[in-house]
């Protein structure tokens, strides 16, 4: 195993996809990284006191700051006249970037700071029990929005974060999956060589939320990305890049591993409104090879 | 050389002598004339500062923490709702013990919503970790800029310190300020070196995760240094008062108080209203003398408590409420005055002045004739009857 800048040791839940991509992020970008970090389970589960698994400086602030926090250490870099040697990231969940801390990130993204962030979507609040997030799939079984005789799970489609952050006219955009670490590594390299603010949102399952065996992280990731339901793609300039899925499977395959959709695949409707969630992204991303 | 400048004008001035490297902050009103003279003086490159204009006072506050984090002076500034929008940073950021500096332009609290100055505003934070300073007078305000660098960023303090100064009557008014030269303040207060920040040479986590078998010895680590703190204060306005011949700060500062056989205990712009109060008094033989209340936090209680042994009755002029409650200054004047036993002196609490209602000479006057009458904890000054009556 090659040298990593996060540790192990840390207590992240068997086969959690954020601590694998955490590690995969902060091993591309290098030693000469700062990170700023919002609260949530890599906070948790990589800091506790006397303990750390950062092998760079890092620092962790609130729930929805991290953006600004970033803004703030790159200004102090700029005036210690270090900004173009050090990389700053600042980093947090799905909860902490869609919902809770969009406006420190728009902030951050609007005043073009060269910072990169990095969402990890899990697609619910794990760390305090799998609550739903803005980024929580259409119909997902999560604690506050569990299916019952009037509900059939979260009501509401994924907030689109990436064309969100790329509506503020920044220059680089991205979505990973943690099912293709060298993908992650490689969109990392790339935005840290760009100047100014850039974002990537990172899919990374979570065996405990999603109720998937924990043996089965990277295959579970993969399945998202190719039945359509987690497209990956890039802006750069504005210009989108495509990760074309090479043959398209149906949700079913990626639905039936995971405990969070149980209830859906007993309904023909239900399956049939995922079915089209996927569609619409491999037309809006267009998605499929040989078009 | 004097001056004669606008409060925030001033402020500014000596920030920008202060050198911060990072300046962040949000539009409030009565803040804004401090961060728009910055603004100016860094893009006139008078200032060498990055300045951050952010999307709320939460995000001023956490750029502040940021840039201070990479060990760089950092200065914001806000008031009223802002402060109250920053709390859960400015909490943060004194348990990260990082030495911001802020002034506050203490303003009322909505609902109703009101522009005008009293103290509700710090009394949100009081209990922050923060070093709260409290100034008379435009002179004194800028005095305590200078003083607040110097005392957060000792290496033993390590505390973020904030400037209150009343809004509008200090922010907006004018006075003749001895504004200390570049050359003066540079040698006063050296840049600030620390190693306790990011830095890729040697990288520490901050921020971390505290559970229940360390965090009790963390938060007291920040109570014994505001313990400590209370002779480092009067230490910092003794030198202060030897490099610039000027009283300005410390914990506490007293008026007539020798013979004084009744006293009001107050914070703020207040202050000069009640010594004009207080000369009325004594021209007509009254033994009467203020305590002023310097330095909130840490909270000089033994100070206090010696300053007002020798009186009988005391009338703790309060601009702020901690609504079902008292005062915020009564209720801790009372709590150093336990120390006195039996000699204790009768003790009064008294409101004024909230949502920027006048407190005029009278005002004080009149809290004067209730203090020798039966002891009060928390009575209103100035309250129109003909209005409450209305609402009846």
């Amino acid at each position: 195993m090659t040298e990593t800048l996060f540790k192990p040791g840390h207590t992240a839940c068997a086969g959690c996809g954020q601590a694998i991509a955490a590690r995969l992020v902060i091993d591309a970008a290098g030693k000469n990284t700062m990170i700023a970090n919002n609260t949530g389970c890599l906070e948790v589960f990589s800091t506790k006191y006397p303990e750390s698994a950062w092998c760079v400086p890092w620092i962790h602030s609130l729930f929805e700051n991290c953006a600004a926090v970033a803004s703030g250490i790159e200004s102090g870099l700029k005036y210690l006249g270090k900004k173009d040697t050090i990389n700053v990231i600042a980093q947090g969940g799905d909860g902490g970037t869609a919902d809770i801390g969009l406006q420190a990130l728009s902030g951050m993204l609007e005043r073009g700071h060269d910072v990169l962030y990095v969402c990890y979507d899990n697609e619910a609040y794990m760390n305090t029990g799998i609550q739903r997030s803005g980024l929580t799939p259409t119909t997902s079984n999560t604690t506050t929005t569990p299916p019952g005789s009037a509900s059939f799970g979260n009501p509401r489609p994924k907030k689109p974060m990436p064309d969100i952050a790329a509506a503020h006219g920044i220059p680089y955009v991205a979505t990973a999956s943690v099912g293709y670490p060298q993908d992650i590594q490689k969109k990392v390299k790339k935005a840290l060589s760009i100047k100014g603010p850039k974002y990537i949102q990172i899919h990374v399952p979570c065996p405990l939320g999603w109720r998937h065996e924990s043996s089965q992280t990277s295959e579970v990731a993969k399945l998202a990305v190719e039945t359509g339901l987690y497209p990956i793609f890039e802006y750069e300039n504005g210009q989108l890049i495509p990760r074309k899925i090479a043959s398209v499977k149906p949700v079913e395959e990626y639905l039936k591993v995971q405990g969070r959709f149980k209830h859906l695949l007993k309904d023909a409707k239900g399956l049939k409104e995922i079915q089209a969630v996927a569609d619409y992204n491999i037309k809006k991303y267009q998605l499929k090879a040989q078009e | 050389m004097k001056q004669f400048l606008e409060g925030s004008h001033a402020v500014a001035e000596i920030v920008k002598r202060c050198r911060p490297g990072v300046v962040s902050a949000y539009p409030i009103t009565p803040q804004t004339h401090i961060v728009e003279d910055l603004a100016q003086m860094v893009s006139n490159q008078e200032l060498n500062a990055q300045f951050v204009n952010v999307e709320s006072e939460h995000s001023a506050a956490s750029v502040v923490l940021g840039g201070e984090a990479t060990g760089v002076r950092s200065y914001t500034a806000t008031s009223s709702q802002g402060l109250l929008l920053m709390a859960e940073v400015v909490f943060n950021i004194a348990g990260m013990r990082l030495p911001v500096v802020m002034t506050t332009a203490n303003r009322a609290i909505s609902a109703p919503i009101n522009i005008w100055n009293d103290q509700q505003d710090v009394m949100v934070v009081r209990d922050s970790g923060w070093v709260l300073f409290f100034a008379e007078s435009i002179q004194e305000a800028v005095d305590l800029h200078l003083q607040a660098y110097k005392l957060g960023e000792d290496p033993d303090v390590m505390l973020p310190v904030m400037v209150n100064m009343d809004g509008f009557i200090l922010t907006h008014g004018m006075e003749a300020v001895d504004m200390p030269s570049q050359e003066e303040v540079d040698r006063y207060l050296p840049a600030y070196k620390t190693t306790y920040k990011l830095d890729v040479e040697n990288p520490l986590t901050m921020g971390y995760l505290a559970d229940p078998d360390y965090y009790l010895e963390i938060r007291y680590m920040v109570q014994e240094t505001h313990t400590e703190l209370l002779s480092k204060i009067p230490q910092l306005a003794g030198e202060f008062k030897k490099t610039f011949g000027r009283e300005s700060g410390g914990l506490i500062q007293t008026y007539r108080m020798e013979d004084a056989e009744q006293a009001f205990v107050a914070a703020g712009s207040v202050c000069g209203t009640i010594r004009d109060a207080i000369d009325e008094l004594r021209a007509k033989g009254k033994k009467v003398g203020l305590v002023k209340i310097a330095t909130y936090r840490p909270f000089p209680k033994d100070a206090i408590a010696s300053s007002l042994k020798n009186v009988k009755e005391v009338a703790v002029v309060d601009k702020s409420i901690s609504l079902g409650g008292f005062g915020p200054f009564y209720t801790d004047v009372t709590s150093a005055l336990l120390s006195l036993g039996a000699q204790a002196p009768k003790t009064s609490g008294f409101i004024l002045g909230l949502g920027g209602r006048d407190i005029r000479v009278k005002s004080i006057l009149d809290v004067y004739e209730k203090l020798s009458g039966k002891q009060v904890d928390c009575a209103f000054i100035g309250l129109k009857q003909e209005l409450l009556a209305e609402t009846e």
